[in-house]
């Protein structure tokens, strides 16, 4: 199993072609997606295309750059030209995006290869991908057990081999949560780095797009790929990019990293917090500087993201109502009916939930009670992150209080809420979060470790997991399939 | 019990203009009227999943120049915000608009009416975008489809609110009026209302005289010219003020202005009024406006309607009733005084502006007005050739409707159909002999002392002549000849 960057070398060597290892990964997909069902849509053709295309630039020694001929998967929230683009919904199961997203196109200019569309919570609103219209996913390391989402297709596709590296979108820990799940790195980059042009809105002011891969590195190389300005998304920054993967090889020797008391939680997994607690010692070794750190407004976070995330939602989702694309219910005997039909058959349970407590959270007389309340909190969480990274460069945290748990085990909505706990308050505070292999239970089910930095700090992010990796055996396992 | 006449109206107005840029509010789908439905669409303007909107600079500084010319204060930092309702022709069943904080606040417009100025408050200019249009096969009752045309939708529109200010429907159609003017010399809206380019809603209640109190208000909608906003105005403050000394109460609605009959009608009560669920739209981030900007926009304003209308009045002693019409439009005033410039007398320039040109012109507007075929330096020559004897007045009115049609100069017209005054006394002498001679009771009755019978033995001799003659030749040619005063 290779990583990103040692494709790029065997391709430049010649001893891998892009045809090649396109017909290799398509068979393993053929082969394993029945099992793990990471991918929803399967681009042969284009890929295969793609591929042709990729091992003439390499024959010609012109490839476009270290991302030539790797092959990708998508999850199905980022619209793609030609390619159906579902979301994980019913609603727009019928949906051919006209347009590609930014991201697409900056993946299309670095030569990289779309091997297919991911499965993924409904609308992006889950934490284990049952909630998809279609199907669920299954965790790689154990069928069993759900991958985490809402990039849940995305996660397994990588660490199931089904893809090299893969986008995804974290809203309130959807790319960390499920990353974390099947021990593959996952980065959700500062609001405003990557372009969300053509990322199908959830909440606006929290979504962002970002890599998976199953090392830091390759984490990096799809990042830079991806990263900078876009003058179609007027939230993406013009903050410069900087080189992430000269960044990698920085070390953490000084580095001031915080541990805030508040991710260790009654009731986590004893599993996770001692791995956690593991990996911190880890980086001591390496030359970090650990302190404890407070994050004091944390217990409200989450319930502040349960206003601002269906606030947002309810209006996004406002624009499926069966009357220019998508799934449109038949019978109805006039414009309210049509409405009321396509919505009902269209939207699944978890998704008309949001759009319910968020339709309320903004309605006249609550809006200041909730809407506001929700968004002073939110200053506070941020402003709670601002006064820790006085003290310290990063911070370290479990990625989710628990490992993969069984498919259907959570069904109370609440329980499946709690799952993003540590990965929420990032997302209201704009900052950059990375989730990468920290080690295994017993039973042999991957934990995530978290980083969380300093906004537009991703470089500082991959190099202290980039050190912690070199020195780490986890991201070499692999799940036995067969 | 309470007398109709001791209540007064209270009104405020809203209107809603089409900005003139060439691209739309959030994406850069043109804005042209009138191509195949949907061919002027995008992704973006389609509200397709997955896009966002970026803000047209340019649409920008239309609402800032407006809310400058009319003394608004700028915000330096305004936001759009999210207004929620389903309907079909908004393909984001929002629309991005402005609500909490909008690009300016707090200014006025000057009105006359009835030779009083008045000083009506301004409380906001904001943008938004604009919607698609259905179209109904047949009638919206019997149609068994409709279909949706997005090119106008995210057409960027300014929206100017008016404080309850206006106390009568005359000067709600004479604020109206003077804001359009204003928007046509700003060059940012075409103000064509049949196009639906500047639209108005109407807020009207009533309230004892003397009374400083809001009493509860009605909107109107559906208003698209001044006639409309007049007429409904009054229909609804006599509908209220009826109500009210019949000792009825006003519920708070919604009504639509029903031109073809002459009546509102009620669209909506409150208890059904929207919840529009208003929200920062975050997709944008905040607009920042520095006072630079604002500053150097100021200096490029251009005269406006009113100054320009006082100038007409001190600089050519024009009338005040010559000065407003010239000046409704910056085309038409523009013309006027390049005309005045090539022939330097400005009441007939004025007469034959207001009476000629604007009789043949289809509409008033800019571009009406700019593709005259009679550019001003022809007008100027016309006049020039009736002042010096060339042709009569009366010949020179064919001759404008001549070049007119044909875009031909007056000289030319002249010259190839031989209309040139005839002022040869021995010509005409012949003609006036024969015209005696053939009228001899129209002799007789000068005679007996009739004065009117000169001007029908002119007609004679200018008919004779197929008006070619010259009037006070002809006069004097006569007068010699028929016999000393009667
Ligand atoms: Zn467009």
């Amino acid at each position: 199993m290779a990583t990103i960057a040692e494709l790029g070398i065997r391709y430049r060597s010649g001893e891998a072609t892009p045809t090649g290892v396109v017909r290799a990964y398509l068979e393993r997909i053929e082969a394993l997606n029945p099992q793990v069902r990471a991918y929803f849509t399967v681009t042969r053709d284009t890929a295969l295309a793609q591929a042709e295309a990729a091992e003439k630039r390499l024959k010609a020694g012109a490839p476009l750059g270290l991302l030539d001929g790797i092959p990708l998967a998508i999850k199905d929230v980022i619209c793609t030209k030609g390619i159906r683009t579902a979301c994980g919904s019913k609603i727009l199961e019928p949906f051919v995006p006209p347009y590609d997203a930014t991201v697409i196109a900056r993946l299309g200019a670095a030569g990289a290869i779309i091997l297919g569309k991911t499965n993924m919570d409904e609308f992006a609103m889950g934490s284990s991908t049952e909630n998809s219209a279609f199907f669920p996913t299954r965790n790689p390391w154990d069928l069993g057990r759900v991958p985490g989402g809402s990039s849940g297709g995305s996660a397994a596709a990588v660490a199931a081999d089904l893809a090299l590296g893969a986008l995804g979108s974290d809203t309130g820990g959807s790319i960390r949560q499920p990353a974390a799940f099947c021990g593959t790195v996952g980065l959700k980059p500062t609001y405003g780095r990557v372009s969300r042009y053509g990322l199908v809105a959830f909440a606006s002011s929290l979504d962002q797009i970002g890599p998976f891969a199953r090392d830091v590195r390759g984490a990096a190389l799809i990042l830079q790929a991806i990263a900078g300005h876009d003058p179609l998304d007027s939230t993406s920054t013009e903050v410069p990019v900087p080189d992430y993967t000269a960044a990698l090889g920085r070390g953490i020797e000084g580095l001031r990293v915080g541990v805030p008391a508040e991710y260790f939680i009654e009731g986590m997994d004893p599993e996770v917090e001692a791995a956690v607690r593991a990996a911190i010692d880890v980086l001591k070794g390496l030359g970090a500087r650990t302190e404890k750190v407070s994050l004091p407004h944390t217990d409200y976070a989450l319930a502040a993201y349960y206003l601002i995330a269906p606030a947002e939602a309810s209006s996004n989702l406002a624009r499926y109502d069966g009357v220019k694309y998508g799934y449109r219910a038949a019978g109805g005997k006039d414009l309210i009916q049509m409405y009321g039909r396509t919505r009902a058959e269209g939207f699944g349970a978890e998704v008309k939930r949001r759009i319910m407590l968020g339709t309320y959270a903004l309605s006249a007389g609550y809006y200041e009670a909730y809407y506001g309340k929700a968004q002073r909190v939110r200053t506070l969480v941020r402003r709670d992150f601002q006064q820790a990274f006085e003290r310290v460069d990063l911070l370290v945290c479990p990625t989710a209080p628990s490992v993969a748990f069984k498919l259907g085990d959570k069904e109370d909505p609440l329980q499946m809420y709690l799952c993003d706990v540590f990965t929420i308050p990032v997302n209201l505070a704009g900052l950059p979060g990375l989730s990468l292999p920290g080690g295994f239970t017993a039973t042999g089910l991957p934990i995530g470790l978290q980083l969380i930095g300093k906004p537009f700090d991703e470089a500082t992010l991959l190099s202290a997991a980039y050190a912690y990796e070199q020195v780490t055996p986890w991201h070499t396992r692999a799940p036995e399939l067969a | 019990m309470s007398r109709a006449a001791d209540y007064e109206d209270v009104i405020g107005l809203e209107v809603h203009a089409q900005l003139l840029t060439r691209s739309k509010m959030f994406c850069g789908c043109p804005t042209t009227f009138g191509g195949a439905p949907n061919s002027q669409t995008c992704p973006i303007c389609q509200g397709m999943p997955g896009v966002l909107p970026v803000i047209n600079r340019r649409a920008v500084e239309f609402a800032m120049r407006t809310a400058l010319a009319l003394h608004c204060t700028i915000n330096s930092g305004c936001r759009f915000a999210r207004k929620h309702y389903y309907y079909p022709d908004m393909p984001k069943n929002y629309q991005i608009s402005q609500y909490e904080e909008p690009l300016a606040v707090e200014g006025w417009l000057e009105i006359e009416v009835g030779g009083q100025v008045k000083r009506i408050g301004i409380q906001r200019v904001h943008l938004e975008e604009d919607v698609g249009k259905l179209v109904h096969e047949g009638t919206l009752e019997t149609a068994r489809a409709s279909l949706v045309d997005f090119n106008r939708s995210g057409v960027p529109l300014m929206e100017i609110v008016s404080k309850p200010d206006i106390r009568s429907p005359e000067e709600a159609a004479v604020y109206f009026k003077a804001l359009r003017a204003i928007l046509i010399y700003l060059g940012v809206c075409d103000g064509n209302m049949e196009e639906g380019s500047l639209r108005c809603d109407t807020n009207v209640s009533i309230r004892p005289r003397g009374s400083s109190e809001l009493g509860t208000k009605v909107e109107v909608k559906n208003l698209n010219s001044f006639k409309n906003v007049q007429q409904a105005t009054a229909y609804e403050g006599e509908r209220q003020r009826m109500a009210i000394t019949s000792g009825q109460t006003i519920v708070q609605e919604t009504r639509l202005w029903e031109a073809d009959r002459s009546y509102t009608l009620s669209m909506r009560s409150k208890e059904y009024a929207h919840d529009y669920r208003y929200f920062p739209e975050p997709d944008l981030v905040p607009l920042k406006v520095e006072q630079r900007w604002a500053d150097q926009l100021r200096t490029t304003l251009p005269e406006l309607p009113v100054e320009r209308q006082r100038r007409f009045v001190s600089q050519y002693g024009l009338p005040a009733y010559d000065a407003d019409l010239l000046t409704q439009s910056r085309a038409l005033a523009d013309y006027y005084e390049a005309a005045v410039r090539e022939y330097p007398k400005p009441k007939v320039v004025s007469n034959w502006v207001m009476s000629e040109l604007l009789r043949e012109l289809l509409g008033d507007d800019e571009a009406a007005i700019s593709k005259s075929p009679i550019p001003p330096r022809n007008l100027a020559r016309l006049l020039a050739l009736i002042e010096d004897g060339t042709i009569s007045g009366k010949i020179a009115k064919d001759v404008f409707e001549k070049m007119y049609r044909s875009g031909e100069d007056a000289e030319t017209i002249v010259r190839r159909e031989g209309l040139v005054q005839v002022a040869d006394a021995g010509a005409l002498g012949a003609v006036v002999g024969q015209v005696l001679a053939s009228n001899p009771g129209a002799v007789e009755d000068w005679k007996k002392g009739k004065k009117q019978s000169l001007g029908f033995l002119v007609g004679q001799v200018m008919k004779a002549t197929q008006g070619k003659a010259n009037p006070a030749l002809v006069n004097q040619l006569l007068l010699e000849r028929l016999p000393k005063e009667p």
